[in-house]
């Protein structure tokens, strides 16, 4: 084996994709839900609901995998002001997915609602019922439901900045299926490893 | 690492173009999801700007049936209901009830005497969490067909020109039985005389995965004095709350709770039709107050009684106002507990 990996695990690149599909989806039913009076409101929010308890599992199985797999390194020459805006947007990414379906159980919890999922499943609450712990949890979940949002397009911008401009193996190292690159790569670190 | 390969300045021109046009995409199918880019679409906040009265809402309050006054007490479920619903509330058993006796004002100090319509919002509680939250009123049917006529009405009410209810009501002939029943039914001197109507239809499963569309209604064990609203006129503005808070002071006081089943046809979407009267009706229990308290510190002041709160075994039917109302009270109840200092609590410090 090569002691520097160009890739994340399979493991971590099905989460990574799987969860892209569920958080887009997740913020795109918030934004909708909250501004409809239309009868998809009360599926929307058992989706909500349910899709965010599904997240945030996900979320503690990939931080998991993150500490045991790491992530491979970043190219040697991206210049330093991207290399820590990678690494800062990566530690709020991780805390968003983490942190927004905390706040969303403990803000319905903090309502006095039932905290009722898809097919009957019922979360204890987490909270107690309070008027100004649920206006604080309100605020965090709703603004920072825009603040993930732009995170993720900046963060879709730069993948594809690495993909289509840099061409330095980053996007790569995370894409869903072995591209042209990877296994062009792959191919000639075997030459190499083969060589006496 | 690979050696970063440099590109063409044109090949990175076209790849900076489509990094900006997924971005620019991305973000104007959030905004449009939003609602942001859709000025004409019925949100929640237009339906609370046009229930507020023109001097702006009341703030700490519900947005609409902001006067009220809280109760505790018990659901006795009789077993009946299990036959259309497997919701363990259901069952034969007692479980715990919270509510609210409220006026259909969105003015928490208007008269009592100058409400027409009265309501009654309810949690029952039953031990494994699944509980039922309902909020009804004590009119037979409802006055507008859809949440978007609602809507209408409500900007008509608002309105400064004199004639504004009677052109809606011309162009909407689903509000005359309501019409009807507001100038015509007799008045109660109590909340605990009163009829009060989930006007709603709701979808309930059996055991065996039938459904049964259905609606609710409390029918009040105490004898009904009528009396016309001059009467009420006479009495103190706040008479419902001091009359329910002495008679359930001298003895609980009880509804019959029951189930009307839809036969195919009827209109479970329309809560202004109401069904013929020879429909199954199952009684299916007894609610029983015992208990008044003031909203300022009662028990129900930080409940918002969402008719989507179901538990397994009953759903929402094709009745488009469960959702409608769900979608608004959620933004009352957002906007009400933000400011919750602007209705002070009377009991200062921890609770006892």
């Amino acid at each position: 084996m090569n002691a520097i990996r160009h890739h994340f695990s399979p493991l971590q690149r099905l989460l990574h994709w799987v969860m892209a599909v569920c958080i887009l989806t997740m913020l795109f039913i918030g934004v909708g839900m909250v501004s409809t009076v239309m009868p998809k409101y009360v599926p929307l929010v058992s989706i909500h609901k349910t899709l965010g308890s599904v997240i945030l599992v996900l979320a503690l199985i990939r931080l998991v995998t993150r500490f045991y797999y790491g992530a491979p390194p970043l190219p040697a020459d991206l210049p330093e002001p991207m290399k820590l805006a990678a690494e800062l947007s990566h530690y709020a990414l991780y805390a968003l997915m983490i942190g927004m379906p905390l706040l969303g159980w403990a803000m319905l919890s903090a309502s006095a609602y039932p905290v009722e999922l898809y097919g009957g499943i019922y979360l204890p609450a987490i909270l107690p019922q309070s008027d100004s712990l649920r206006t604080l949890l309100w605020n965090a979940h709703f603004y920072l439901a825009f603040a993930f949002f732009a995170l993720i397009l900046m963060h879709v911008a730069a993948a594809l900045f690495h993909a289509l401009v840099r061409h330095d193996g980053v996007f790569e190292a995370m894409a869903p299926v072995p591209i042209h690159d990877e296994a062009t790569r792959a191919e000639n670190r075997s030459e190499l490893a083969a060589r006496p | 690492m690979p050696e970063p390969r440099p590109s063409p300045a044109r090949s990175v021109l076209g790849s900076l173009v489509l990094i900006g046009v997924v971005v620019a995409g991305s973000a104007a199918a959030f905004a449009y999801t939003a609602g942001w880019l859709s000025p004409e679409r019925l949100t929640p906040w237009k339906m609370l700007e046009a229930l507020a009265p023109p001097s702006g809402p009341a703030l700490g309050h519900r947005r609409n049936h902001a006067k009220g006054i809280c109760f505790t007490g018990v659901f006795e479920s009789n077993g009946n209901g299990a036959a259309i619903s497997r919701a363990s509330v259901l069952a034969a058993g007692q479980h715990p009830a919270l509510g609210r006796f409220n006026l259909g004002t969105p003015n928490p100090d208007a008269a009592d005497a100058s409400v027409r319509v009265r309501g009654l919002g309810l949690r029952i509680m039953p031990p494994n969490g699944q509980e039922w939250r309902m909020a009804m009123i004590n009119a037979p049917v409802f006055a507008a067909s859809t949440p978007e006529g609602f809507h209408e009405l409500l900007v008509a009410a608002g309105s400064k020109d004199p004639n504004a209810i009677k052109v809606f009501a011309e162009a909407h002939p689903e509000f005359a039985p309501f019409g009807a029943w507001a100038k015509t039914a007799p008045w109660t001197g109590s909340y605990a005389e009163d009829r009060f109507n989930g006007l709603n239809s709701f979808i309930f499963t059996d055991s065996s995965g039938a459904d049964h569309a259905v609606r609710w209604s409390l029918l009040p064990q105490a004898q009904v004095v009528p009396v016309t609203q001059d009467d009420l006129k006479k009495l103190d503005p706040d008479f419902l709350e001091q009359e329910i808070t002495e008679r359930v002071r001298s003895g609980p006081q009880r509804w019959t709770m029951t189930v009307t089943v839809a036969n195919p046809g009827d209109p479970t979407a329309d809560p202004t039709k109401a069904w013929p009267e020879d429909r199954r009706t199952i009684e299916i229990g007894t609610l029983v107050v015992s208990r008044i308290e003031a909203e300022a510190d009662g028990p129900c002041r930080e409940i918002n009684f969402d008719p989507t709160v179901l538990p397994p075994g009953m759903r929402t039917s094709d009745d488009p106002f469960p959702a409608a109302r769900s979608s608004v009270y959620a933004k009352s109840y957002d906007l009400r507990t933000a400011e919750a200092k602007d209705y002070p609590r009377t009991v200062t410090g921890p609770k006892p």
